[in-house]
């Protein structure tokens, strides 16, 4: 049984949100890990992601918005079930994140911030993502991916079609 | 702490170790400028105007949050600081709109008082600045993001000062933005097809006053007029019992002055920094078109119709006279006002006693402080003062509502806490929102104060730390009354007291006698001083339900009302005044005044001169600001209405001859420029010279107020004529003491948005109250 | 994944057990594992403290503060906890060092983090990962429930009555700032990432209020080796005042890039030329970032300096978080300066003016200016108002925008000015997100 009843979140996230909020010396800590699971569950931070979270942690919705606009990774609108991130900071720059980032809206027919019409797939040009070395790269919701050209990018993004065929 | 010495810009100057090293300056006369500095608040270091340059230290240091130590060596002005200061308003000024002719905050803000000082007016930047439309978040708070400079202080008066944390800060870097409680999405708000973001919160506007350029504005002043065009003149607020200073802005109109905005911009008063919704904008009320303007007497066919003051005052005055002299001086009732001026309620009962000759004097009580005063009579000190709960170690409240009754009372009690970590303790029958500030909450059953008192003297642990505080303040609400009072007061020998009334005057009508059973500052009926030279009857009159009861019976020949509406607030049945003469002086045509054959229109407490005395007994001076052309102040009414009932006014008013004295109209007589007035008055009692103007000068009769009221003997005419409050304790002993007494306290129940029958004739407070219900419901109010 | 590289001039220390297997707890043990901290109980927290400190090392944040010094400033006795906080924030753009650490070595960071809470009498540690490091947390969560399943935290460590310690990992959700320490608390308590006032340090007031001691996730994972092999014989690894070895990671026009251990003061010419390999496709170096974006740039005649702090400060920048990143003669400064300003801008907390807005103004300036909009005065405006970011700042992330910004106008302004001439031209790839309205929330 969740603390919360009537909880939005699936049984496993509620169990784990229950344990979250306990092993913290401030319930408040585990505010933005939470946001981010239940992003990665709703898929995006919703008015009642906000509202049920506030409600668990004992925080004025306001408090949550307040939190929630300041991180980057968290979205308060729906985005594609693959969010294609790439990196064009600096030392990804220099080894052709341009062009990687350029030849996914090709591919995918869409722009910073937007979503197939399939749903399956949004883009998103991302600061430093700490694979410099690797450069350049790119992250598909939590998978990086380096060393990355447009055919090797072509092949990722293949890999998340097929699992959705599967 | 103990103080230390550094040296500023060559001077040595001291300041207690631990100083804020831009406190420290400002209190010798250095000011730093700072934005996001704000007294009382969280540090924010956010706007790196105050930086200065410290000795051995590499870097500008910012002077709002470095403290003070022994041998410190600053320079405060240097180009090296000026240019920093400059870069800063450059960025700032980068994607400001710079509509400082249209910004309401033109002429009253800070950033233009930088930039003038600094020189940063030219801009560099070609590329677009980041626009956005101006927001309406409530009536009375508007939010133009362009303007804003991300100071945050708007953000910590509503969180930290008000505990109501209904603002934010969204997003970051330069898209960060200050946000209200309810999202666009979810405040179902829209206007032009866009949704709006909308504030559920107290609609104090402290955010309003905090913010130091126009980025906020208020709904009711906002593009109305450039605050130089204005008269500031700083009185006390008209609505509930806590004595707030607020600074009306008047400006000169066809049918006299009107008030175009409420601020705290004087922060003189004991409220400090803090103003409330009413305090701030329900003064709207006197602008109301409904506002009575000429006399009005009821005709032969029985509706009311307008008439000359000389007619209708020959009209009342001869009919009072006539019906004294046909049916007794005991068939005439007298009914008092909350919110009219010490000098008039003196005024009023002064006129019931001995120029009708009636005990028959009443008003609407809100708190029991007859029972205050017995209960303290023969002691000194005892009675708690408004500053006292700003600083005290320790309060206990008991009853009562602050938040919502007597909004400054909160907040002192919230910044004590806050500030000077006074310890609170709270006994309610309700879970107040104070608890929240409370070290100990102690739930009261609905009825059960007799008991809660009873539980202070038993062993437990909230009545244990209460009577372990040598130093504690005891708040009482309204629930309190008569013998549960006394109780309480006695349970508790080493604390000082307050109780919480719900008008502007409540404690000065009581103060003032207008009672049925006590004379001014309670003294009896019998024997004392003032009845031997009132002459008046030693028997105690009717109370305000007596006398609608003797209506009723058809033994009251007459009524006189002034500012108070019985009908409405005890729900009098209108058939009952069928056969009483009815003489009504107000604002409006309330359900009362409906009723009378006789309503003279009345000028409210901007429009008039005097003192008034709050619910802790802090005496205040009341300055005219407005003027409305067809009223006249209460003051004066009793005076002519008196001269028309065949009174010698002389033995009423000691005015003119019969003092010595100047008798010139000093100028407070004279309108609006009221401030004028003031600084005659100074003057003039600064020269030990007493101001006995003309009958209708309410001074003339506080010398008499001085002479007989236990208290009032006390005060300094000086003070209070520089606007400072008082603290007035009415307690010498042989005061009366009347066993079992009615019980005849009715609480108001206002809220932060109710003021009484103001209520309905206030359009801002009838929005806000729709906003509030209406358009964020669905979501809690405050925090809580 | 990322690929592991070796040189021969490499000196592995914190590197050693990369590939191994050491995520595996067993594994970790016969490589070694968990002996430190054994040898820290016994020992006591003044040994530790002293060797730390004879170790000469230094954090490997970015500023480089000496570590045993910064352990000694913990009060001893404090009404609230203490902590110990991990800042695995890594967002410099160009660093990716601490990256490798959680993938092949999360216990070195587990035992570093009990250590410091043995030296300063912390029962309590947390590891905080930037939120886009999810595949390495879980490995992390993983290696701490193991450690713990073994007996290694949690109460009486090791057999040792009332040797407790526990770890609580967790991650960011995509934000630069929350790298700095006082920000980093603030996100840990569930805010907004915004630096906080300092004094009080963290080491008086940190998390929680309580006496924290922050370090960097390659400052710890130190830790272990270093009480292992001997401050003294760490120390000498590197050069005066800058003990051990360092995780550098070369990036861009190289041909090999990656992760290099390297003594401190290693030569960055060598680093660049025989560590990572030269130049790609045999192109000519034209300038090197040395130690993360927010470092000061050099130019091709300038490499020839010792990578430590001082020497590299030496040269008018910063050793910072050890990214090295390379430029050939191919790349546009201009391009390159407006691709850094967008980042610090994107990044900038908002807190004080100068930095939220001097980011912004110089994005935008920039922007026009790439797109060839410029006009001369410009240049002078864009250093102006980075001269005037600079020192001014509520915390350090407005220095670190305005100092590489500085460094590229006063080391290339000849390439600015040929903008002004159209002798370059905007590379229509970098395409700015136009300045407008945003929604209130997530706005990025
Ligand atoms: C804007 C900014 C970002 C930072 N980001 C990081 C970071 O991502 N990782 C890190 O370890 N230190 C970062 N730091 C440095 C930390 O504030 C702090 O100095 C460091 O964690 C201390 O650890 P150390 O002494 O082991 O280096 C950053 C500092 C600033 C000013
Ligand atoms: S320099 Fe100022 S705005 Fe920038 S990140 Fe630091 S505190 Fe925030
Ligand atoms: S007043 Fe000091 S930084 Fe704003």
């Amino acid at each position: 049984m969740s603390a919360i009843a009537n909880t939005i979140f699936s049984p496993e996230l509620a169990a784990r949100f229950d344990k979250l909020v306990t092993i913290y010396p401030l319930k408040r800590s585990a505010l933005v890990p939470m946001l981010l699971y239940a992003q990665d569950e709703v898929g995006y931070v919703s008015d009642a992601v906000v509202a049920e979270i506030a409600q668990r942690l004992d925080l004025l919705e306001l408090d949550v918005r307040n939190v929630l606009s300041y991180y980057s990774m968290l979205r308060t609108k729906p985005a594609g079930k693959y969010n294609v991130q790439v990196c064009t900071n600096i030392s990804c720059m220099l080894r052709g994140g341009f062009e990687l980032l350029d030849h996914c809206k090709h591919t995918l027919g869409i722009g910073h911030k937007e979503t197939t019409e399939d749903g399956l797939f949004s883009l998103e040009e991302v600061e430093c993502i700490g694979a410099c070395c690797w450069a350049p790269a790119a992250q598909v919701n939590y998978d990086f991916h380096d060393e990355l050209t447009p055919a090797k990018m072509d092949a990722v993004l293949d890999t998340y079609r097929a699992r959705e065929k599967k | 702490m103990p103080d230390v010495t550094l040296t500023v810009d060559g001077q040595k100057i001291t300041a207690p170790a631990g100083t804020l090293l831009l406190e420290a300056c400002k209190s010798h006369g250095i000011e730093i400028p700072a934005f996001c500095y704000y007294p009382g608040l969280s540090l924010q270091a956010a706007c790196r105007m105050c930086v200065v340059r410290i000795e051995k230290m590499p870097k500008l240091q910012t002077a709002c949050t470095t403290p003070v130590t022994a041998g410190m060596v600053v320079i405060t002005d240097s180009p090296e600081i000026a240019q920093a200061r400059k870069a800063t308003l450059q960025l700032l000024l980068g994607n400001h709109p710079l509509d400082c002719p249209v910004c309401d905050a033109g002429g009253e803000c800070e950033l233009q008082d930088m930039t003038f000082k600094y020189g940063a007016a030219d801009s560099f930047y070609t590329e677009p600045k980041n626009h956005r439309e101006e927001q309406k978040w409530s009536p009375v708070v508007y939010f133009d993001r362009p303007r804003c400079i991300l100071c945050y202080r708007c953000v910590r008066m509503c969180g930290e000062g008000m505990d109501i944390f209904a603002l934010g800060i969204q997003n970051r870097g330069s898209s960060s933005v200050i946000a209200p409680n309810i999202p666009a999405q979810l405040s179902g708000v829209v206007e032009n097809g866009v949704e709006l973001a909308q504030l559920d919160c107290e609609q104090c506007g402290m955010c309003i006053d905090a913010c130091p350029v126009g980025a906020l504005t208020s709904g009711t002043y906002r593009y109305k007029t450039r605050p130089w065009e204005m008269n500031h003149v700083a009185t006390v607020c008209t609505h509930c019992g806590d004595g707030c200073k607020t600074t009306l802005g008047v400006r000169s109109v066809s049918d006299g002055s009107q008030i175009l905005r409420g601020d705290n911009r004087d922060k003189s008063g004991m409220n400090g920094d803090f103003l409330c919704n009413k305090g701030r904008y329900a003064f709207d009320f006197a602008n109301n078109v409904e506002r009575l303007t000429s006399p009005l007497v009821r005709h032969s066919d029985g509706t009311l119709k307008p008439v000359s003051w000389e007619e209708a005052l020959t009209f009342a005055g001869t009919k009072l006279r006539d019906l004294r002299q046909q049916r007794g001086p005991n068939s005439i009732g007298v009914i008092g006002s909350n919110r009219t001026t010490n000098e008039e309620n003196y005024l009023l009962q002064k006129f019931a006693r001995t120029v009708i000759g009636t005990n028959n004097i009443d008003h609407h009580r809100t708190a029991d402080f007859v029972t205050l005063a017995t209960a303290l009579q023969g002691t000194t000190g005892k009675f708690a003062s408004q500053r006292d709960v700003e600083k005290a170690p320790a309060l206990l409240l008991v009853g009562g509502d602050p938040t919502n009754q007597a909004p400054l009372t909160a907040w002192n009690i919230r910044t004590n806490v806050r500030l000077n970590k006074a310890r609170l303790y709270v006994a309610n029958h309700e879970e107040i929102k104070l608890r929240r500030q409370a070290k100990a909450f102690v739930q009261v059953a609905q009825f059960g104060y007799g008991a809660f008192v009873e539980s202070l003297g038993a062993d437990n642990d909230f009545s244990n730390a209460v009577r372990a505080e040598e130093q504690l303040i005891v708040i009482i609400g309204n629930e309190l009354r008569g013998g549960e009072l006394a109780n309480l007061i006695k349970a508790l020998p080493n604390a000082k007291f307050a109780l919480l009334a719900d008008y502007a005057n409540s404690r000065g009508a009581s103060d003032m006698g207008v009672l049925p059973d006590v004379l001014p500052g309670y003294q009896s009926l019998q024997g004392s001083t003032i009845a031997s030279e009132y002459g008046a009857a030693d028997a105690p009159g009717l109370d305000l339900l007596a006398m609608f009861d003797a209506a009723a019976a058809g033994n009251l020949s007459a009524l006189y009302v002034v500012g108070s509406n019985p009908v409405k607030r005890f729900g009098i049945d209108p058939t009952a005044l069928k056969s009483t003469f009815l003489i009504v002086q107000d604002l409006f045509l309330t359900e009362t005044a409906a009723l009378a054959d006789v309503v003279f229109p009345a000028a409210n407490l901007y429009e008039k001169s005097g003192s008034v005395t709050n619910s802790y007994g802090d005496l205040q001076l009341v300055s005219k600001a407005a003027d409305k052309a067809g009223t006249r102040s209460d003051f004066e009414l009793i005076v002519r209405l008196a001269d028309h009932l065949g009174h010698d006014i002389k033995s009423l008013v000691p005015f003119g001859s019969q003092a010595k004295g100047l008798r010139a109209d000093q100028g407070q007589t004279r309108g609006a420029e009221s401030g004028e007035a003031d600084r005659h008055a100074v003057w003039i009692t600064a020269n030990n010279l007493e101001p006995k103007l003309s009958p209708f000068d309410p001074f003339a009769i506080l010398d008499e107020i001085q002479r007989l009221v236990p208290g009032y003997d006390k005060l300094l005419r000086l003070q209070l004529l520089s606007g400072n409050d008082q603290h007035i304790a009415p307690a010498s002993s042989g005061l009366v003491q009347i066993e079992n007494r009615k019980d005849l306290v009715l609480p108001s129940s206002d809220t932060l948005f109710t003021s009484g029958s103001l209520t309905r004739y206030s359009p801002m407070l009838q929005d806000v109250q729709r906003h509030q219900t209406t358009e964020v419901s669905g979501h809690l109010t405050s925090a809580d | 994944m990322p690929t592991l590289v070796s040189h021969p001039d490499e000196v592995k220390v914190l590197s050693k057990r990369f590939g191994l297997g050491a995520t595996n707890i067993d594994r970790y043990v016969e490589l070694d594992g968990y002996k430190a901290t054994q040898q820290a109980i016994e020992q006591g927290p003044e040994w530790i403290i002293n060797t730390m400190k004879a170790s000469g090392l230094r954090g490997r944040g970015g500023a480089g503060f000496p570590t045993g010094m910064k352990w000694s400033f913990v009060p001893k006795v404090s009404e609230k906890p203490k902590y110990v906080l991990i800042n695995g924030d890594e967002s410099e753009p160009g660093t990716c060092k601490d990256h490798l650490i959680f993938l092949n070595d999360p216990h070195a960071i587990i035992e570093g983090a009990m250590i410091a809470g043995l030296a300063i009498g912390a029962k309590t540690g947390f590891i905080y990962l930037r939120g886009e490091y999810r595949y390495l947390l879980n490995i992390m969560e993983k290696a701490v429930a193991d450690a713990y399943a073994k007996g290694f935290l949690g109460k009486n460590i090791f057999g040792h009555e009332g040797v407790d310690f526990d770890i609580i990992t967790q991650t960011g959700a995509g934000a630069y700032e929350v790298g700095e320490e006082s920000a980093l608390m603030e996100s840990l308590e569930g805010k907004r990432g915004v630096p906080r006032i300092r004094p009080p340090f963290p080491a008086v007031v940190g998390l929680y209020g309580g006496p924290t001691v922050i370090n960097n996730a390659e400052t710890i994972a130190n830790v272990p080796h270093i009480l292992l092999m001997g401050g003294e014989a760490y120390a000498k690894l590197g050069t005066e005042r800058n003990g051990g070895t360092r995780l550098f990671g070369i990036s861009g026009h190289v041909e090999r890039p990656g992760v290099y251990e390297l003594p401190m003061g290693y030569s960055l010419r060598k680093a660049i030329y025989d560590v990572a390999g030269g130049i790609r496709g045999g192109k000519q170096l034209k300038a090197v970032v040395p130690g993360g974006s927010s470092c000061p740039v050099l130019r091709a005649d300038e490499i020839d300096v010792g990578l430590d702090f001082d020497q590299l400060a030496k040269a008018g920048t910063m050793l910072g978080s050890g990214g090295i990143v390379v430029l050939d003669e191919t790349v546009s400064i201009v391009e390159f300066a407006l691709r850094t300003i967008r980042f610090y801008q994107h990044e900038s907390c908002g807190w004080c003016i100068p930095c939220r807005e001097g980011t912004d103004w110089i994005k935008k300036t920039l922007t026009r200016f790439h797109a060839g909009g410029g006009n001369k005065k410009d240049i002078d405006n864009i250093q102006y108002i980075a001269e005037n970011m600079l020192g001014r700042t509520f915390c350090p992330l407005g220095d670190a925008a305005a100092m590489p910004i500085l460094g590229f106008i006063k080391k290339f302004r000849p390439e600015f000015e040929e903008y002004l001439a159209g002798a370059r031209v905007a590379n229509p790839l970098i395409q700015i997100q136009p300045v407008g309205e945003h929604e209130l929330a997530g706005a990025h």
